[in-house]
């Protein structure tokens, strides 16, 4: 490192420490100080030592490790003034419409308003006007939410169930004897829901509408809810909907998707998903047409482990709105046997029908 | 124990049968030396939990071991009360006609009523190991209460007070990284990312471990091991599977990787029926 003082020592560490956190990784000041700490029982003038000091305390998982091992190359070889910023992809702001020619509706008159709202919501998202899907989003922001739940490790007072030793000795020592016994049950907590939205170009006139379902999702319940983009990667975007506001929740989501309106390689998404996380217990909800640009053996792979660690499998198809639908698309058909529900994913109706399914699965 | 480098503790590890690269070595030398618990994160059977034990061994100190599963609670790792000796207690005091409930109440909810769990034991417990396994299997609640017992390595308990550690345990925690575990624990501990072993290590680790292992087969299995982890597999297997395959290959009798024997007995590096039938049908073990 080539500096001896204290002073030296924290002034090379401080700016090491933004060096990082500008390449991406999140080193914050406790873990700067804890640097600090470890070089302290360490030789300062082995850069080894000082490499794995500086791993061990500011990297927080695998994907900080590449980034960590470019600043140091950078920062301690002197070439610190190259470095810059590295915003992994680069970013596009895209606004999701409708494809061009699928506006054909726009002149028609309105009905009455009334029944308006009840054709709106079983109407094809992909077909409405600009006015008529506002008014669909609108609703799909009050959508009431709820979800299915899961046995707690936390206990409440019940007058049957198990045994509750700990009130009952309680009770007793109180009246001095042991006069009845006291009960629990185990208290409840709404269950996981892992949603995968398909950004890809043949699912653009539902991306925006499906986001906006997956706000409400994540808006409903911000612990239990996670949500990815699939296209050709698998993004994470559940920090980006937590926005109260459907509006800025949805700019920051485009700003995250590095591969708006590409192919699809749904396969190598789910395995990439299976490897660094866990659908264990949650309910797993696939928002796509199944156009499978990868290999679909894969992709049936992917969904029969995907399928043994999950609670439920539900897949959300826009096709499947309409009664001719078959699902013949190699993707489809090499997911199918491994789901529990094949559902619509087309229309206002489809979506709140889905919202009742998770809040009772 | 003094261990004055990672170089030392490399050596010391060794004499344990431990093969540790300077990275691993680093991060257990300064988790011993700052007292900082050590987050191990890596694919299973890398060897993560194998380095808690072998830290024990090497210290002269016991293991602790909280294996973390779904559910988990605080009755199960920190402490729980013997309800049933409390109980007895109380009518026997019943019986005998004591009346002074306060008292009772001092007796009852005193540390010979109290069962230790695997957190507790390991504050009183001087020195000691404790391994919380596979953290990523247990709820997000149970991370808060583990924080809060790495913090300040003590336990408040409201009946009783709070009991501290005079000198804090050596803490490994476990993760194969099925869930992201919470930062701010992280934060509180040294962070370690364990590969799988190169070619080379291997090799080492096999002839370390098993000393009647030819240097023929270690570098014939360490070779299929690396082929095997290029193949894609549901579970590739880690140094603990090749391991415990080369064993199985040697109580066979086998000197050299024959493919017949290794597909007979492949079930100890493979756990998964879709990767055995793969790798019989690709002929993985032929090649080479």
């Amino acid at each position: 490192m080539g500096c001896c003082t204290v002073d030296e020592l924290a002034a090379t560490v401080t700016g090491f420490v933004r060096t990082l956190r500008a390449a991406g990784v999140a080193a914050d000041h406790a873990r700067a100080q804890n640097l600090l700490l470890a070089l302290d029982h360490l030789d300062v003038t082995v850069p080894d030592e000082v490499y794995w000091a500086g791993r061990l305390t500011l990297c927080a998982g695998p994907d900080d490790l590449p980034r960590y091992d470019r600043c140091f190359a950078a920062y301690f070889s002197g070439a610190k003034a190259a470095l810059r910023r590295t915003a992994t992809t680069s970013v596009t702001r895209h606004t999701v419409a409708a494809a061009d020619g699928e506006r054909h509706e726009e002149g028609e008159v309105a009905p009455a308003t009334a029944s308006r709202t009840e054709v709106l919501r079983h109407r094809d998202v992909a077909r409405l006007t600009e006015a008529e899907r506002a008014e669909v989003h609108r609703m799909l922001s009050m959508l009431s939410g709820g979800r299915a739940t899961r046995r707690s490790r936390r206990h409440r007072r019940a007058h049957r169930g198990p045994l509750d030793p700990s009130r009952t000795v309680r009770e007793a020592l109180r009246k001095g004897e042991v006069a009845r016994l006291l009960h629990r049950r185990h208290t409840t907590r709404p269950r996981r829901v892992v949603l995968f939205v398909d950004v890809s170009g043949s699912m653009a006139a539902y991306a925006e509408t499906l986001l906006r379902f997956a706000h409400a999702l994540v808006r409903s319940e911000p612990r239990a809810t996670e949500v990815y983009s699939i296209g050709t990667r698998l993004t994470s975007i559940t920090g980006e909907l937590r926005h109260r506001d459907p509006g800025t929740a949805l700019t920051e989501v485009s700003r995250a998707i590095p591969d708006w309106s590409g192919g699809t390689r749904l396969g190598e998404e789910l395995r990439e998903f299976l490897v660094r996380h866990s659908a264990r217990g949650a309910i797993v909800v696939i928002a796509s047409d199944g156009w499978e640009r990868g290999d679909p053996e894969l992709l049936g792979t992917q969904l029969a482990r995907l399928a043994r660690q999950a609670h439920r499998v539900i897949w959300a198809n826009p096709h499947k709105g309409y009664e001719d639908y078959q699902p013949l698309t190699g993707g489809m058909r090499a997911a199918l046997p491994h789901l529990d529900d094949l559902v619509a994913g087309h229309s206002l109706a489809a979506y709140e029908e889905l919202s009742e399914r998770l809040a009772h699965a | 124990m003094d261990i004055e480098s990672p170089d030392k503790l490399i050596e010391l590890l060794d004499r344990h049968a431990y093969l540790a690269d300077e990275g691993l070595a680093t991060a257990a030398f300064l988790a011993l030396r700052m007292r900082r618990p050590l987050f191990l994160e890596g694919e299973a059977g890398v060897g993560k939990t194998e380095l808690a034990k072998t830290l024990a061994a090497m210290l002269g100190a016991p293991l602790i071991r909280l294996q973390c599963y779904e559910g988990l609670d605080a009755a199960q790792a920190l402490y729980d009360w013997d309800f049933a000796r409390q109980l007895l207690h109380l009518k026997a005091a019943e019986a005998a006609g004591v009346a002074d409930l306060a008292r009772l109440e001092g007796e009852i909810y005193g540390r010979r009523f109290l069962i230790a769990r695997p957190l507790l034991k390991a504050l009183e417990t001087q020195p000691s190991v404790l391994l919380v396994d596979e953290i990523d299997r247990a709820d997000d609640e149970f991370e808060a209460f583990l924080l809060e017992v790495l913090s300040d390595f003590s336990i408040s308990i409201p009946e009783l007070g709070t009991i501290k550690a005079a000198t804090p345990p050596v803490v490994v925690v476990t993760s194969n990284r099925t869930r992201e575990v919470h930062d701010a624990l992280k934060r509180r501990c040294l962070y370690h990312w364990l590969e799988h072993p190169g070619f080379d290590r291997e090799v080492a680790i096999l002839l370390r471990r098993l000393p009647e292992c030819t240097e023929t087969l270690a570098a014939q299995v360490a070779r299929a091991a690396e082929r095997l982890r290029q193949a894609d597999l549901v579970k590739p297997p880690g140094v603990a599977e090749t391991l415990d395959w080369t064993e199985a290959l040697l109580t066979l009798g086998a000197k050299e990787l024959d493919p017949d024997l290794a597909a007979a007995c492949l079930g100890a590096a493979l756990k998964y029926r879709e990767d055995v039938e793969r790798v019989l049908a690709g002929g993985l073990l032929h090649r080479g």
